[in-house]
């Protein structure tokens, strides 16, 4: 028999707040330790306990650890999904279902169907009934690692090094992997399982994480002393991971915290917040989600026309407040870009990855603090909350940068205008509170005022402000992130954005076609995204929203040729997969 | 929060405002000359003050006091939190906000109790005519409900108590005055400035264009008449002797955090006393059913921690730490790495 080496896919379908994520979790990281690539993805609902859902995990040893729409093998635990679960086993793969429930259920013949008795198995568990429940799970560990050939002192090292400090868990659940290991030891050697985990070499310097806590040592490490929140999923794990390193790593010599965190009202008042922070002059920010996002619109005006640095971490999902919290998008391009009333625009960092969530922690603040700015990160769902593989995460060699910020002795030799363009950037420096100089002080307010920040409603003021505020974002256009370009001369080209990168690399393999590549990385656009564009014949915009808004956003740009930009969008809440893309870019190809 | 400093140097013209903009007679007129009055006889220096407000005409106060301040006039509700954030940044500083009553009481109410709730160290003074003067003379929730406005419409809704619910949210200074009341104020002020929390104080200010008219609570006459001093307020700083001749069943006197003292002689309630959080609450609810008005210290307890405090935050402002002081060392992150290797 020949055997399929780190190369699968396994969905597991569960009901959640039954206890399933420790042992997920704990499969995922073995995986991990042996060098094998690996992407674990959480599908649940909106909902603490009681209802369906699913893990996924993808090992590749290409490295490919984007969705897929199938599972080479899928255990179904959960009685309410056990059709819906069948489905999602790909021809010829595996599905684990309880034996129980086989008189329920014909099953396709393309599949092979294994029963296991999994509540029998649980009930051999010696704990009380609560701890037994949730150890369980532990079982079809213990059944998994044997097929797969996972070495079982991992498994019980990752599984030890989880449950730290909880010592009644920790025996129930090694006691629950032991009995699977020995079920499938005394049952399960027959079935012709290829699939094969194999030892590699070990990664070094390699780290599995959620984006939202690498943006959260990002944010700690880009100087961030300031956050006010309201929690909202799926960003609420940005400021509760944020808060628990910098309980680590953000205190003085007396204990005391070098930053604070304030639990907001709403999120209006935590942007307010914000404001208040920022234009104190501190590295301030809120992270929120499209329903925040929407409450916070005013002060995000407010931001733009009185030149405020400030960041809002928007991790993106579907909307609004009864749609569904749980699923992921990239929906708020549009509605971020334009945030509030009048001629508003922000600056937009898009991360794509781990190391990206965690650089653009500084890289916000720098960006805000230089052109006085609200900057908005939108990531998404699916980089925030699941699993992924990045490089060890490092403070950034580069050094802050804190903007136009006037001290006393400088305004002894220059006069301080505080609205006035100083080189023709468009930025005018700034003071900070604190500063005591006599000319240091001035009056914030909205729109209505002069250079000198005097109230003033005269026409010419506006708008010779709001032109200054223009010249700013072509000066943006300078300073953001520029795009990540691979030219192979090739007609057609790619252009995406954030969590789709993770599915590029191996679209372009089930394309068999080359493909020129670029990713966007913030807006205003540079001018080089404008070059790749010249530089194919077609462009194809892959996104995940209904209205291909980046797209829209590309085409309202002068340097724009909107002819040949077409768009490819995702937009049904699940992570975006190069199987269902590659279909879809296929289809157009082929109407050219 | 900042030592009040003693200085010489500065003479009244360094407190002066712009020209103001509101309408002549104004109240609100009154209370930026008070508060001017209330800062430099505290030898309080501009530059340690940072002015905070909302929108609306009160929000517009801090423009006409201490040009040489910092300002914020936000947005509309926003006063509140707003302040917050700059106050965590400058724990140094003294924040005065000036919001109104439709923007503490309608549109900013949820900032306004949470403020409080939070104990964050700034004097809100709200400016309260019980109408939205910008838009021009719509009720707010302060109006009274038998009040009627300047086209006879009869308000229908029970009126907002401001202080009520500053005691109710834990604010451990609360106290109501009168834009023509310049001592009062004056003392009030002083003292709140130098409360650790937050210092709410609750001023009538008649707006004399949409609310001056016969059948409004708001107007002048109706609020001079029906104004009832529960105290006469005298304000002595730490270095001051306290001059205050009163009888001892009369004479209350509050230490403030600095040493200073805000000395009270009990005029209309002999056996009121403002440290009682029921006693403040029943009088309220009492003077609800008639309509006098009681003015002067209503509520005080220095007992709760101020917001920097329970945050346990850092002592020096947070605008002052560098890239040195806040970027963690490789090896220290890397640490906190460990568990996703």
């Amino acid at each position: 028999m020949s055997y399929i080496e780190n190369h699968f896919t396994i969905s597991i379908a569960t009901v959640n707040g039954s206890g399933s994520q420790t042992a997920n979790g704990v499969l995922l990281r073995s995986l991990f330790r042996m060098g094998i690539p690996v992407g674990g993805k959480n599908v649940f609902p909106s909902n603490i306990s009681g209802m369906p859902t699913w893990f996924w995990i993808r090992a590749n040893a290409k490295g490919y650890v984007g969705a897929t729409q199938k599972a080479e093998i899928v255990l179904s635990l959960n009685p309410q999904t056990l059709l819906q679960d069948q489905e999602l086993v790909k021809s010829g793969g595996f599905f684990f279902y309880q034996d129980h429930l086989k008189s329920e259920v014909s099953f396709r013949d393309d599949i092979v169907a294994v029963a296991l008795p999994f509540k029998s198995l649980a009930e051999r568990i010696q704990a009380a009934p609560k701890v037994k429940k949730l150890a369980s799970n532990m079982i079809y560990v213990g059944i998994l690692s044997l097929l797969f050939k996972i070495p079982q002192e991992l498994v019980s090292k990752v599984l030890t090094q989880q449950l730290e400090g909880k010592t009644s868990a920790m025996a129930a659940n090694q006691e629950a992997f032991a009995i699977g290991v020995k079920f499938a030891e005394e049952n399960l050697t027959n079935l012709k399982f290829p699939y094969r985990a194999t030892m590699q070499t070990p990664f070094q310097d390699r780290v599995l994480m959620d984006g939202n806590t690498a943006a959260a040592f990002g944010l700690i490490s880009g100087g961030c002393q300031f956050i006010s929140w309201y929690p909202i999923t799926p960003s609420t794990s940005v400021v509760e991971s944020f808060a628990a390193y910098a309980e680590k790593l953000c205190k003085d010599e007396n204990g005391k915290n070098k930053y604070a965190i304030v639990q907001a009202e709403d999120e209006l008042s935590a942007f307010s917040m914000v404001l208040g922070a920022g234009w104190a002059g501190t590295r301030a920010m809120t992270a929120t989600s499209g329903p925040g996002l929407s409450l916070m619109a005013e002060a995000a005006g407010y931001a733009y026309y009185a030149e405020i640095p400030s960041v809002i971490w928007n991790v993106q999902r579907l909307g609004p407040s009864t749609g569904l919290p749980t699923r992921t998008a990239q929906g708020d391009v549009l509605s971020s870009a334009f945030l509030s009333h009048g001629d508003t625009k922000h600056i937009l960092l898009f991360p794509a990855n781990l190391e990206e969530s965690f650089v653009f922690g500084q890289t916000c603040f720098d960006l805000a603090e230089r052109l006085q700015q609200l900057v908005i990160v939108l990531s998404d769902l699916d980089l925030a909350m699941n699993l992924w593989m990045g490089p060890v995460l490092r403070p950034l060699e580069t050094a802050y940068d804190r903007g136009l910020v006037l001290c006393e002795k400088e305004l002894d030799q220059a006069g301080f205008h505080r609205y006035a363009d100083s080189d023709g950037s468009g930025i005018a420096p700034r003071t900070v509170l604190g500063n005591t100089h006599p000319q240091a002080a001035y009056f914030t307010r909205g729109s209505g005022h002069n250079h000198e920040a005097q109230y003033s409603e005269k026409a010419s003021d506006y708008e010779k402000n709001v032109l200054r505020l223009e010249r700013k974002m072509e000066t943006a256009k300078t300073l953001v992130p520029k795009p990540i370009v691979q030219h192979k001369n090739a007609a057609i080209g790619l252009i995406y954005y954030g969590s789709s990168d993770a599915i590029i690399e191996e679209l372009c393999e089930l394309m068999q076609v080359s493909l020129n590549l670029c990713r966007i990385r913030a807006f205003p656009f540079s001018a080089e995204v404008f070059d790749f564009i010249d530089s194919c014949e077609q462009v194809f915009v892959i996104e995940q929203n209904r209205d291909a808004q980046l797209k829209k956003m590309l085409c309202m740009e002068p340097a724009c040729d909107r002819k040949k930009i077409k768009s490819l969008v995702h937009f049904d809440g699940t992570p975006i997969s190069a199987d269902s893309i590659a279909q879809k870019l296929k289809n157009e190809i082929a109407h050219v | 929060m900042s030592e009040i400093l003693q200085t010489e140097k500065i003479n009244l013209k360094h407190y002066e405002g712009r020209p103001s903009t509101l309408c002549v007679g104004c109240g609100h007129d009154s209370i930026s000359k008070h508060i001017i009055t209330a800062c430099f006889q505290s030898g309080l220096p501009p530059q340690q003050v940072v002015k905070m407000s909302g929108i609306g005409c009160s929000s517009k106060i801090p423009a006409y006091f201490m040009s040489s301040s910092f300002a914020f006039n936000s947005m509309h509700g926003r006063m509140a939190a707003v302040s917050t954030g700059a106050s965590l940044v400058r724990r140094d500083l003294n924040f005065l906000g000036v919001s109104g009553d439709g923007d503490t009481g309608n549109i900013g109410l949820g900032g306004f109790i949470h403020l409080i709730r939070r104990n964050v160290p700034m004097v809100y003074l709200i400016a309260n005519n019980g109408v939205f003067g910008l838009t021009k003379g719509q009720f707010s929730a302060a109006a009274d409900e038998s009040s009627l406005s300047k086209s006879g419409k009869q308000a229908t809704l029970p009126s907002l108590d401001f202080c009520a619910l500053a005691i109710q949210a834990g604010c451990g200074f609360v106290a109501r005055t009168f834009s023509g009341d310049a001592k009062q104020m004056v003392s009030l002020i002083q003292a709140a400035l130098r409360f650790q929390g937050t210092a709410v104080i609750d001023i009538l200010s008649p707006c004399v264009t949409f609310n001056n008219h016969d059948g409004s609570t708001k107007s002048f006459s109706h609020i001079k008449e029906h104004d009832r001093s529960l105290q006469e307020l005298g304000f002595f700083s730490a270095q001051a002797e306290i001059q205050a001749d009163y009888a001892p069943m009369e004479k209350l006197e509050l230490e403030l955090h600095d040493g200073s003292h805000l000395v009270l002689r009990k005029i209309s309630d002999k056996n009121f006393d403002p440290r009682d959080k029921m006693q403040a609450l029943q009088l309220l609810q009492n003077f609800r059913h008639s309509l006098e008005i009681p003015t002067g210290l209503l509520y005080f307890d220095d007992s709760r921690p101020f917001f920097q405090t329970t945050l346990g935050l850092v002592e020096k402002p947070l605008n002052t730490y560098t890239e040195n002081d806040l970027k963690p060392s490789v090896e220290a992150l890397v640490e906190q790495q460990k568990k996703f290797q």
